[in-house]
């Protein structure tokens, strides 16, 4: 129940963006069947938002304990040119795939080395790795775009089960795998406690170190996966255009999903349906036939409406209007009855 | 000896060495015609640096001045090519815009409370998605003025042309230097990346101060979209995505403390040149690859900042 109030805004929104994409585009909402596998605007909404949805997983923990991880989209990068470039290579699908997760923790770990062990700045540790990153993928690509035609490997990018696509199965997974695991566990109350105070809870007895090191760790996971997925999806490895600029978009949807940049409390189901809100108006300013030039303006009017209501001084100014308001009433009544 | 210019030394004394290394391999690369080039070519970087930089010392960042160039250089071409305003018109509008447009973002950040980085991510979207809707295409620049402004150089000693955009970019971080270090507007931006609370015990107006850095910063970007309409001579809606990144890793590579309050501006320059020369290396070199540039910044920066992170520890142990 506090779950659904939680998400509220954002289901609210998602809901509305949906009807106001239904009004330009009547179809939206339709589901076919084609085969084996469903197929409609929304099925392809749920595919194409899964490499954001995956990055978002894993922004918001970082974001939870008051970090911002920038180098997401060149580690997507990197772990689809070590992935296209094992598969190539003929090592098989099992060791390709471990290849690319090793090197995303490996990142991960890199990042959360800086930040925790050396106390860089996030924005600036992550920024390293975000300047290095497409340079050490196109490294690994040799300038080329990796190409393969592992089948194995491809049903990770445009595979169904069960109907549904697969990058949308592996975010769910992901995504909900996560939640439940800092929710039904004190995890969460400790990342959490980290992003309010650091100092505090490692005086407190949180390991604060090792928990922010696995946090940019699993930040890593995320966006090798992600990069698996991409990969998996175009069949080649593109060094210098894989997830590039995602890591605003996952950013984003930490933020539409009501996470505050300031550390905290952090709703991962939440940030899911922010990268939901992401694709939907992407997919559905295509739909609906707006030339897509208007994506980026409409994007911004949205986050600018979310920072005015997420505003922790427009809130304060919000209560103290609302307190005042109640207080003036109730001596109005008490007025009343003393007449 | 001055702990906080540290960092400044370190940079200049890099910069040196590495000029000298490029130099005992390629001779050639000590002659005035490679250093106009370096000045023309990291021209825009080097304006758009300079109003990074006050961001960055007043605690902000502002992710919004590539977008900016981007939009700046549409927004002449188009306007130039459905009216017949004189560019230098079209330039004062486009300057009182942009700055207008970051005093906006500067007094949303103070307003709203909001960090910076996700304010100026929104005003990022923005200009983008302003320059897509007035052009997608890459409009040239016919004007004739532009012809003028674009052969205007000085013929230095050794055949080295030191172009006009090249002299905007050294006059730029003059005037940055000034506005840092001599006014009390700077002092207040120094004073505001100290520490928000002290400053405002000292009697910094932090949200005048804060709608002015945002502002500069936005002056600034639009000054580098003239310069790099200029330079390219056209205007095209998906240029210098990513510049503000490029930008702040010169701010960082010139010895300013990310974090606010400490820094040079003149360090500024010295990053951007650091870092047209690693370029400069690379053209010269011919047989390494471009991705050898972003790894080479990439481990600069690294260096940097735990060099700033030493000496931060350093001067931190000698006043306890």
């Amino acid at each position: 129940m506090t779950l659904l109030k939680r998400i509220a805004p954002q289901l609210v929104a998602l809901a509305l963006l949906v009807a106001l994409v239904t009004v330009f585009y009547p179809d939206f909402l339709k589901i076919g069947i084609s085969g084996d596998r469903l197929v409609g605007p929304m099925i392809d909404v749920l595919k194409r938002g899964a490499p954001v949805a995956l990055l978002a997983v894993g922004m918001t923990l970082v974001i939870a304990t008051r970090g911002i991880d920038l180098s997401v989209g060149t580690t997507m990068a990197i772990c689809g040119a070590v992935a296209a470039w094992a598969v190539a290579g003929g090592w098989g699908l099992v060791p390709a795939l471990l290849l690319a997760l090793a090197a995303g923790a490996l990142a991960g770990l890199w990042n959360g080395l800086l930040v925790a062990v050396v106390g860089i700045q996030p924005f600036v540790a992550t920024l390293i790795l975000m300047t290095m990153g497409r340079g050490i993928a196109q490294l690994i690509t040799e300038g080329r775009i990796l190409t393969f035609t592992d089948a194995g490997f491809a049903f990770f990018g445009s595979g169904s089960l069960l109907g549904l696509p697969v990058p949308a199965w592996l975010w769910l997974a992901c995504g909900l795998g996560m939640a439940a695991l800092m929710r039904r566990t004190a995890l969460g109350l400790l990342v959490e406690s980290i992003g309010i105070n650091r100092r505090a809870s490692a005086l407190a007895g949180v390991n604060a170190t090792v928990l922010l090191i696995a946090v940019y760790v699993v930040s890593g996971l995320c966006a090798a996966l992600a990069g698996i997925v991409v990969t998996a999806d175009i069949r080649g490895a593109d060094a210098n255009n894989a997830g590039l600029w995602l890591e605003l978009d996952a950013i984003l949807a930490v933020v539409i999903g009501g996470n505050s940049l300031l550390g905290g409390r952090f709703s991962i189901i939440a940030s899911l349906l922010g990268a939901l809100i992401i694709q939907t108006i992407d997919t559905g300013i295509l739909l609906a036939g707006f030339p897509s030039e208007y994506n980026l303006v409409i994007k911004a009017g949205l986050v600018l409406v979310i920072l005015v209501l997420q505003s922790p001084r427009i809130a304060a100014e919000w209560r103290l209007w609302r307190d005042s308001h109640r207080a003036s009433r109730e001596a109005a009544l008490q007025r009343g009855a003393a007449k | 000896m001055n702990t906080r210019a540290l960092p400044l030394y370190a940079t200049a004394v890099i910069f040196l060495l590495a000029y000298l290394l490029c130099w005992l391999q390629f001779p050639n690369i000590l002659s005035t015609r490679v250093i106009g080039n370096l000045l023309t070519d990291n021209a825009y970087l080097g304006i758009v640096a300079v109003g990074m930089t006050l961001v960055i010392l007043s605690g902000g960042i502002d992710l919004s001045v590539g977008s900016v160039i981007a939009f700046s250089g549409v927004f002449i071409a188009v306007i130039l090519r459905e009216t017949s305003l004189h560019p230098l018109v079209v330039f004062a509008l486009l300057l009182a815009l942009t700055t207008a447009f970051g005093a906006a973002m500067g007094f949303l950040i103070d307003r709203l409370a909001m960090p910076a980085f996700i304010v100026t991510l929104a005003g990022m979207f923005l200009a983008r998605g302003t320059a897509y809707m007035l052009s997608i295409d890459s409009v040239p620049i016919a004007h004739p003025f532009y012809k003028t402004l674009q052969s205007a150089y000085w013929l230095m000693p050794g055949k080295g042309r030191l172009t006009l955009i090249g002299v905007v970019m050294l006059l730029t971080v003059l005037a940055g230097m000034v506005v840092a270090h001599k006014t009390r507007f700077g002092a207040s931006v120094y004073a505001l990346g100290g520490g928000e609370a002290t400053a405002r015990l000292m009697g910094v107006r932090q949200g005048r101060t804060t709608m002015l850095v945002y502002a500069f910063s936005g002056l600034m970007a639009g000054l580098s979209g003239i310069v790099f309409s200029i330079y390219t001579g056209s205007g095209y809606s998906l240029a210098t995505v990513g510049t503000e990144l490029t930008a702040i890793a010169a701010v960082v590579i010139g010895g300013t403390l990310l974090t606010g309050g400490a820094g040079y501006m003149f360090g500024t320059l010295v990053g951007v040149l650091t870092m047209g020369l690693i370029q400069t290396y690379i053209v010269f070199d011919g047989t390494l690859s471009s991705w050898w540039t972003k790894i080479v910044i990439g481990v600069l920066l690294l260096v940097f900042i735990l060099l700033q992170k030493g000496l931060l520890k350093l001067s931190q142990s000698r006043l306890a």
